[in-house]
Formats: structure tokens, sequence, C-alpha cells
């Protein structure tokens, strides 16, 4: 009995959580959509409309229903995916979310490898060297990535790698030679061209990717490496280090199985808190390099108000942002055993 | 008796001697750190920069002349250049500085008493009180900041004002974990069952006794987020959603720059690198403050 109730209990209380975090956001995007000082009706029905169309289109929208009834029917049609209809691209919004995500998670999860691959390293090589050169520039990368705007920096890293030297492709995803030689199927570009076999393509579409990866990756790549480092040196200062190195093994064996085996737990978790920050931070990149994400949906709907895209891409990034929330959760709970039963 | 020997006294004799020195220690650790001084000196340039814009602007912010548009820096009377409307950039930048310091103080003056009071509140209180509001601030923190203040500006319009509610909206969160994580600690101080046995209400001893306590972290807390606040109210004016032109706020500075990076470098250049410079200081300047003035590091 006991056993069972500890396990439950936990995943429970984690469940209902996660639902009012959900119902939290849902709650938020109502109200917005209930502040904005466009008239719904004007917007789904046209301009000009009679008197009695207007009112036939009020009670269809259910306008004319109390607000709180109006929140549960909201509620219920994002329930079963009906976001409205984009004015913009007149596509049902989900429709239109399922086709920009892809672009990007595949820029999102690239920089995040990114930063996993540099800062993980740097962040070891910090902590080993407290005080020396891998530290100062672990600080300085950090305070850098801290400081500096990312869509600023794309721009700068367009006009030095791609207008002046010519290292990687401009904006956008593919150049248009390359544009209908496969087809869509993940609408991940490079998952997509390496099952065609089209390999010039995926050479092309790498060009493209590298620059606002990196940008994005930046972010990532700072705060992995700070954390990475914080760990470490808390590591490092245990007995089992002392024991591990008294016994004879290699300095090398010692920080990087004993030492990084033991901060992997707290590592994942980071790191799936960054991938939700990352998907959020795509928003200004996707916009200086014109990639045709989530995020530039989100903004280009924006500037021509219309609010049913707005409002459905929030719900979609927050869920996502929600869900990475639980998993990083989960991970911890599922990879340290002191975390279990909590 | 010296000033340097009355603040240091190992026993002060007043409450303001006692809380002068101690600010005085506090400062001459501060010193000692190159990096946390270049920070300080970095945010005094900002605001003596806002405040003498007039005299530091050689031409006006936002007077337009087509004859001289797109100048490179280093042109005569351009120190910076000039944008695509022919308007100096120097000038534009200083009086930008106006804008940066106006959004970052309305944000932590909305931003951080909400937070201290939902957390002093949420701490002190314990219980269902407790659980419903952090709660609600779990929820909020749950959510993607930027795009929500994207929709937020979205939804009341754009310009500064709305930026600045939308921003803290998002950023105040933290600072209710942080105020009640603190007071969680001190609630059951002696100096706090003294108070109450006084008679001193729930509210007042909030107010007067756990909030200043708080303060220290919080004010840490504040120097650390204005990089971030800088950089989403920038990341805002470029999306052409925080002020609106002709405002020479730097995000949108870069927005507009953005036509002629390629060509005129300079146009985009220049208010990033402003930004980056002030997100710097204040970041190195959180940096040093935490190191002293958080009680958990001394």
């Amino acid at each position: 009995m006991q056993p069972l109730s500890r396990l439950v209990f936990p995943a429970l209380r984690l469940l209902v959580g996660v639902a009012l975090t959900f119902f939290g956001l849902l709650l938020v995007t109502f109200l917005i959509g209930r502040v904005v000082p466009i008239d719904p009706v004007l917007a789904a029905a046209g301009d000009r409309v009679t008197a009695e169309v207007y009112e036939r289109v009020r009670t269809e929208l259910g306008l004319d229903l109390p607000l709180w009834q109006q929140f549960l029917r909201y509620v219920g049609q994002v329930l079963t995916g009906d976001f409205g209809r984009s004015i913009l691209t007149s596509n049902p919004v989900l429709v239109d979310i399922a086709r920009f995500f892809p672009a990007t998670l595949e820029l999102a999860t690239i920089a995040m490898l990114f930063g996993l691959f540099f800062g993980i390293p740097l962040g070891v090589a910090a902590a080993t060297h407290q005080g020396r050169w891998p530290d100062h520039l672990v600080r300085v990368l950090g305070l850098l990535g801290y400081s500096v705007p990312v869509f600023w920096l794309g721009l700068v890293g367009l006009l030095v790698f791609y207008a002046r030297l010519g290292w990687v492709a401009g904006p956008g995803r593919l150049d248009v030679a390359y544009d209908d030689l496969f087809d869509p199927v993940t609408g991940i570009v490079l998952l997509d061209a390496a099952m065609a076999g089209e390999w010039e393509a995926f050479r092309n579409a790498l060009e493209h990717l590298v620059l606002p990866a990196a940008v994005l990756g930046w972010f990532s790549l700072a705060y992995l490496s700070r954390m990475t480092r914080s760990f470490m040196i808390e590591q490092l200062r245990q007995e089992y280090v002392t024991t591990a190195r008294v016994k004879g093994l290699s300095e090398a064996r010692v920080v990087w199985r004993h030492a990084l085996g033991n901060i992997a737990v707290p590592l994942v978790t980071v790191a799936a808190l960054t991938y939700a920050s990352l998907l959020e931070g795509s928003v200004l990149t996707e916009t200086v390099f014109a990639w045709p994400g989530l995020g530039r949906y989100i903004t280009n709907s924006l500037l021509s108000a219309d609010m049913n895209a707005v409002l459905g891409g929030t719900i979609v990034v927050g869920a996502v942002f929600i869900g990475l929330n639980l998993v990083s959760d989960l991970l911890y709970r599922a990879l340290d055993p002191r975390a279990r039963g909590r | 008796m010296s000033v340097d020997a009355w603040l240091l006294a190992e026993a002060p004799s007043s409450r303001r001697q006692a809380r002068l020195g101690e600010a005085y220690r506090a400062w001459l650790a501060f010193r000692r750190k190159p990096l946390a001084m270049v920070g300080l000196v970095t945010i005094l340039a900002l605001l003596a920069v806002a405040a003498a814009a007039p005299l530091l602007a050689t031409h006006s912010p936002i007077a337009q002349d087509l004859a001289a548009r797109l100048l490179p820096p280093g042109t005569a009377g351009h120190l910076l250049g000039t944008d695509e409307l022919g308007r100096d950039i120097w000038s534009r930048l200083v009086y930008g500085a106006r804008i940066t310091l106006v959004i970052v103080t309305m944000v932590v003056v909305l931003v951080a008493p909400l937070g201290l009071l939902v957390g002093c509140v949420a701490g002190y209180a314990g219980g269902w009180l407790d659980s419903t509001l952090m709660r609600v601030t779990d929820i909020f923190l749950a959510f993607p900041r930027l795009i929500l203040a994207l929709a937020f500006v979205a939804a009341i319009g754009p310009g500064i004002e709305n930026a600045i509610i939308a921003i803290a909206i998002t950023a105040w969160p933290p600072y209710a974990r942080l105020a009640r994580a603190e007071t969680i600690t001190i609630r059951e101080s002696d100096f706090i069952a003294a108070a109450r046995l006084q008679g001193a209400s729930a509210a007042r001893i909030v107010v007067r006794q756990v909030m200043p306590l708080c303060l220290s972290s919080v004010i840490v807390r504040v120097t650390l987020d204005m990089a971030g606040i800088i950089l989403t109210a920038a990341g805002l004016g470029f999306l052409g959603l925080g002020a609106q032109p002709p405002a020479p706020e730097w995000g949108a500075m870069i927005s507009s720059g953005r036509s002629y990076i390629l060509d005129q470098w300079w146009v985009a250049t220049m208010p990033g690198i402003a930004i980056c410079v002030v997100s710097l200081g204040f970041n190195l300047l959180g940096d040093g403050l935490r190191d002293v003035l958080d009680p958990k590091q001394r």
C-alpha cells in the first residue's frame, strides 16, 4: 500500500499542477482576446454587414453569452484543436501552426545541440581551471550572452559571415533553386533532404541553418556552460573525488566519468528548460533570418492584428513550454533516486 | 574621530551609525572588484548621458535632413553618421538613453513592489493563502515570457507604455518566489516574535519587519534583471511594438537600420552596441552587488 501511494500521489499532484497551469494559460489568452479593441464580429464577417447578419454572426460566435460561458466554450474549442481561422492566410490556425512549427523545431534543436556540444566541455574546463583563462572565457561568454540582443547579433552575423565573408547562405531555409527538389514529409528540411537523397540540397540547408542556429545557440551555450561550471565545482569538492584521485585514477577519468556522471541529472533538467526558452527565443531570430517558423508566423500575424493566429501560436508555445517543464521535472525524478517519493 | 573610524566602529552607538557602517563595509568590499566597478561606472555614465542629453546631443534627435542621409561615421559634424532620414545617430542614441531608463525604471517600480508584496504575504501567512498565491505565481512562471508580452502588446496596442505593462505583467513572478523564500527563513526569528508580542498587526510586521529584510536580495535580482528587461524592450521595439517612430528607441533604431545593413552597416550597428554596453554594465553591477549584498554568500 505504502509504495503505491508514494508513487501515485506525487504523479497526481504533478498532473493537477500541469492542468492548472494550462488552464491559467487559457484564461490569460482568453482575457487577452477579450480586451482587443478589434470587433471579432467585424473581423469574421467583414466590415460591411447588415445589422441582421451582424447579430447572427454574434450569436454564432457565442458573444451574446455571459463571460464565463464564453470561457468554457473557448476551453472546449481549444481542447478540440479549434483555434479559429487566421485572417491573414484564411487557413485554420492549427493547420498553419502545423506547417510552421517544424521549421522552429529544427532551428531550436540545432541551436540546442550547439549549446550542449560547446557549453558542457567549456563549463567543465572552467571548473577544472578555476581562475585561469578557460574560466575567464566562460565568464565573458556568459556575460556577453546575457547582454547582446539576439536580433542585433543576427543582423551583424549576416553582415559579416554572409555579405562580407560569404561563408554561409543568407536568410531563409533554402536557396530558391532547391525549393521543389524534394517533398516536405516531416517539414524538417535536413531530414527531408536526407531522406530524398538530395545531398546538395542538404548541404545548402545546412549552410542556411548554421548562422541562425549559432546565434540562437549562443544563449544556451552561455547558460549551460555557467551551470556546468557551478555544478562541477560543487562535485570536485566532494570526498569521493578525492578518493578516486587517491585510488590513482587519471584526472580525466575522475572529471569526465565520476564527477560528470553525478551532474548529468541536473544538467539534463537544465537542458530541458533551456530548450523551452530557445523555442521562445526563436521569435526574434526567425524575424531576422526570414525563417518560416512559428515565431515569424506569430509576429507577422501580430502586425496585421490577426488575433486568432497570435493567440493560437501563444497557446501552442505555452503548451510546449509547460510540457518541457513537466519533462524536466519527470526526468529529474526518474534519474535522481533522492528525488523519488518526494 | 575620523569619518572612516566612525563608520567602521566595532560598537556603533546609534542605529544610523550601524546602518551607514554596514553600507560603507559593503562599498569597501564592492570597490575591490574591478569588473563590478566597470559596471557601476557604465551605469553612472548612462545616467549622466540621459540627464545631460540636450547638452551632449549635437543635433535634434528627430529633425530630418534628407540631404545628409546615410552619412558614414566620422563625417564632419556627425560622429556616428546619420540614418536613412538624415538624423544624427549620436544624438538619437543620447536621447534614446532616456527612453531606456524610463522603461527599466517603470518596469522595476511596477514589478518589485508587487512581487515583494505577494511573496512576503504568502511566506508570512502560510496555509491556503500561501498555496494559492504560489500556485498563481507558478502558473505565470511557466508561461513563455516574451511571447506573452507580444500577445499583450498585440491586444492593447503598440506603444511604450503598453510595452512596459506587458513586460511588468510577465516579470513579477521570480520576485514573489524570492521574497517568499526570504520571508520563510526569517518568519520564525525572535525579533518577529517580539514584534508580535508587542501587539503589531500581521500587516505591520510584513511591511515594517519582513519586507526591508527581503530588500537586498530583491535589489540584486532587479539589477541582474535589468539587462533582460532592456533586451525584451528592445526586442519589442525591433518588432515595431514598443516605442513608435520617430522616438529614438534603440531597438526601433536597429529595426529601421535593418534594410541598410549590407551597405550602411552603422545605422543598425550603433544602437546595438549601445544596448550591449548598457546591459553588460547592469550585469557586471548585478554580479558585484550579489557578491557583496547576498547574505548567503557572506
